[in-house]
């Protein structure tokens, strides 16, 4: 019964990546926090900036646009954190903005197009269009898998 | 029934009830005509069976039912205390510890158990079974049926209860007392009633509640389900002498009469909802009954009252507690500014709350050491016996605590550390006995506190460690050289025993072969920051003394900074730290090397393992560096400034980054930055 009314509507987080607007399920994420100081971690693929410290838990940061290869840009103001819980970790994902949450018809999500910008397409789940804003969905899976060996390929 | 929430709460009891059943059934090999410790390990068998047929682990009550069966005869003298009988319940302890563990382990329980069945009844069979049918045609003579007897129902609990009595030979009784119309006091006639039933056995329910009963809410004629050994018709004598009781009607209830009861209740819809009722106030005559129990097992046990707390909900509060701890040092910054004496006093008041409260989070993962210990009598039993040696094994100090991290690791080398002592140390008794000892080694496990430290120490009155035989393997695997075993002490001679690929033993024995040497015992204790070290006299014995910290979210660092970052490096690893000159500085095949008290230590420039983004030249003529070791090797970390000493709280990366090379963690500083922890050990190859 529940599984039904959920798949009629789909709660999402809305955020903002360059001149895009992407959207992940609200069910994943934690907290969105303001920029806190981030200690780097060596040795890694340069998309993971460090970690932090998340009200006692380190907690490893992702910085989005790196991941995706986008232009980097400078923190200000609106830059948020947005911490995701998957399966047995957590992460904190760097974006531009987040703008806010939003309940999206589950039918308006439509399969990738064959090119959506630059990012890969495999980090895309699909695109949601309501009204006029065109919401990438992201596959966190995807974006996010563990970094298990750090081989020279990754940095 | 969804047994889950209370899966890791008889995972945890059962394991508690079979070590005491083991403990007990050691003791009583030593004291075979002491009946307490039979009783002692009754009780806990018979709890184990409780709970695993409530639980539907049929294969364990059953199991255990048996070896109750064999134990009742013990207690009852019909059969005597031999080492036969033990071995066979011992080894019934060991099948059922298996089968709590494939169950804790997610598999199903069931083992293939007849052959032991056979021989518990065959034990049994030495003259019990008598007793038990005698019980049995006791509990279903029905005294007296009456038209006005009011039927209980019982739930699942209280069945459980009623047939566990039955087969310790009580009887279950539901008693239907009617008092007299006139009756005035009729509260005061309860309580007599079953102040009498309370004196001879234990009241399992009664209808209407308690409660009900005591403020008079019921009419003339209550009933009560009892346990007793008490025969039906005396008791229904005791109860018609209360005064103001019109009638006692007492029917005994037996298994069948159960079953029945419990597919009538199905049956009937009506009363689906009385039960529905009944058991929304069920928790009340639950709780009394446990209160009841509490009361009864405090006798025996210590009065310590505790909970279990899962230690993942006390890292969050560690967690919690830190960030506090944090907020709590900002604040002291902030009253050291502002110089107002009442916000002083305040900040100065929460510091020694919180230093107080830190105590006490991290006392609570204490745990005594003797979790661990406990399971070694046994094993020392068994290995005794297969190696045919006469061993005691004496264990002083087990309420020694300790991290639970720490406990959780140190079993396995204590395990290689007694085998090692019964396999090399402790001869056999014809050797001993020519020796001039007591034909029975002894072994010793001492635990005790000192400083920052724990010291478990392993002693035996053996052979200890031959000099000559041990040198001669070190030298032939070319662990050591012949001039360097020359010069060596008998201490650094017994610790080559611990080197990598070295074993005394002449041949492969089952008991500490195994395929690994005493290398990874000491493998295992460096990586938890401990030591361990050997002292031994030829012929006289050998002392193995392992010194543990007494936590391991707890460490020791000195912090060091590389440019604008800061590091931890851990003091296990550290000798000690040094400042050179930069024409100190040798090279020696591209590596740059210093003469470090006559050793040649390689310089491993940290800012280049750690990738500084922005490298600034060092025009400084001193370089600050920190020598660390593993093992026998060292190495020279350059770093920009030493920050200093401090404790540090241990904290994982997380499994997003689950291996960075030369970090083996983090912690978070007062200020509330992170800051890795540089592991040593991947530094050194």
């Amino acid at each position: 019964m529940t599984e039904m009314l959920n798949q009629k509507e789909m709660k999402v987080i809305v955020f903002q990546l360059m001149d895009k607007e992407y959207a992940i399920s609200v069910d994943v994420v934690q907290s969105i926090e303001k920029m806190l100081s981030i200690s780097r971690v060596p040795k890694t693929p340069s998309y993971v900036k460090g970690v932090l410290n998340l009200r006692g838990v380190v907690t490893p940061i992702v910085d989005l646009r790196a991941r995706f290869g986008l232009a980097g840009k400078e923190m200000d103001d609106s830059t948020r954190i947005i911490i995701v819980t998957l399966e047995d970790y957590d992460v904190g994902l760097i974006v531009d903005a987040a703008n806010d949450v939003l309940d999206i018809p589950v039918e308006s999500i439509e399969s990738q197009p064959e090119v959506v910008g630059s990012v890969e397409v495999d980090f895309i789940s699909g695109v949601a269009k309501v009204e006029k804003r065109l919401l990438v969905m992201l596959n966190l899976d995807k974006v996010l898998e563990p970094i298990k060996r750090v081989t020279s390929d990754d940095l | 029934m969804d047994t889950n929430p209370y899966f890791e709460m008889f995972i945890d009891e059962s394991k508690e009830h079979l070590q005491s059943c083991n403990e007990h059934l050691l003791e009583l090999e030593k004291n075979p005509q002491d009946l307490a410790i039979v009783n002692e390990i009754f009780r806990s068998a018979h709890t184990l069976k409780g709970m695993s047929a409530t639980m539907g682990y049929e294969d364990i009550a059953d199991l255990t039912h048996m070896m109750e069966n064999v134990l009742d005869a013990i207690r009852n003298a019909k059969i005597p205390v031999t080492t036969e009988i033990l071995d066979v319940v011992l080894q019934a302890v060991d099948y059922l510890e298996e089968m709590v563990m494939d169950l804790a382990a997610g598999g199903t329980g069931k083992k293939d158990v007849r052959e032991l069945v056979e021989s518990l009844n065959r034990i049994e069979a030495g003259g019990s079974a008598i007793a038990v049918s005698a019980a049995e045609t006791a509990a279903t003579i029905v005294v007296e049926e009456n038209s006005e007897k009011v039927e209980l129902s019982y739930d699942d609990y209280e069945m459980t209860v009623i047939s566990q009595s039955f087969e310790q030979g009580f009887n279950a009784l539901e008693i239907t007392v009617q008092l007299r119309e006139d009756c005035v006091l009729k509260a005061a006639r309860v309580f007599m009633v079953f102040g009498i039933l309370e004196k001879v056995g234990e009241i399992v329910k009664s209808e209407p509640k308690v409660e009900q009963l005591e403020n008079e809410e019921f009419g003339e004629t209550f009933t009560v389900a009892l346990i007793t050994k008490e025969d039906a018709n005396t008791l229904q004598g005791k109860v018609m002498k209360v005064s103001e009781v019109e009638s006692v009607t007492i029917t005994v209830l037996t298994d069948d009469y159960l079953a029945n009861g419990k597919r009538a209740k199905e049956d009937e819809a009506i009363k689906a909802i009385e039960t529905a009722i009944v058991t929304q106030k069920g928790p009340s005559v639950q709780q009394e009954q446990t209160e009841q129990k509490g009361k009864r097992n405090t006798g025996v046990q210590s009065g310590n009252k505790t909970i279990r707390v899962n230690i993942d909900r006390l890292d969050i509060l560690m967690n919690l507690f830190e960030e506090l701890v944090i907020d709590r040092g900002r604040l002291q910054s902030i009253a050291s500014e502002l110089h107002n004496p009442e916000l002083n006093e305040t900040v100065e008041r929460m510091t020694r709350v919180s230093g107080d409260l830190q105590s006490i989070i991290l006392n609570m993962r204490m745990i005594p050491v003797e979790t661990v210990f406990n399971r070694f009598p046994k094993m020392v039993r068994q290995l005794a016996r297969d190696l045919d040696k006469k061993v005691t094994l004496e264990i002083i100090g087990a309420e020694t605590e300790l991290d639970r991290t720490v406990i959780d690791e140190i079993g396995d080398p204590l395990v290689h550390l007694i085998r090692n002592a019964l396999d090399h140390g402790v001869e056999s008794p014809a050797e001993r006995l020519a020796k001039g000892k007591p034909e029975e080694g002894t072994v010793t496990l001492r635990a005790y506190h000192s400083g920052n430290h724990v010291f478990i120490e392993l002693e035996d009155d053996g052979a200890g460690v031959s000099r000559e035989r041990v040198i001669a393997k070190a030298i032939a695997n070319g662990v050591v050289t012949e001039d360097i075993a020359r010069t060596m002490t008998d201490r650094q001679v017994a610790e080559l025993i611990l080197a990598s690929g070295f074993s005394t033993a002449e041949k492969i024995s089952d008991v500490s072969g195994r395929g690994v040497g005493l290398d990874v015992v000491k493998n295992t204790i460096e990586s938890l920051g401990g030591y361990i070290s050997i002292d031994s006299t030829e012929g006289q014995g050998s002392l193995f003394q392992v010194q543990l910290p007494l936590t391991l979210s707890i460490i020791s660092v000195m912090l060091v900074e590389l440019e604008k970052e800061v590091y931890a490096i851990p003091l296990s690893s550290i000798i000690e730290t040094a400042i050179i000159q930069k024409s100190d500085i040798l090279n020696a095949h591209n590596q740059k090397v210093i003469d470090f008290r006559g050793n040649i230590v390689p310089l491993v420039y940290l800012k280049e393992i750690f990738e500084m983004p922005e490298q600034h030249d060092e025009s400084d003529e001193f370089q600050s560096v920190v020598i660390v070791r593993k093992g026998e090797k060292l190495a020279g970390l350059v770093v920009d400034s030493f920050i200093g000493q401090q404790e540090i709280v241990l904290k994982t990366l997380g499994n997003y980054l689950q291996s960075v090379f030369a970090i083996s963690g983090a912690t978070i500083l007062g200020n509330g930055q992170v800051a890795l922890i540089v592991d040593c050990n991947s530094l050194i190859k």
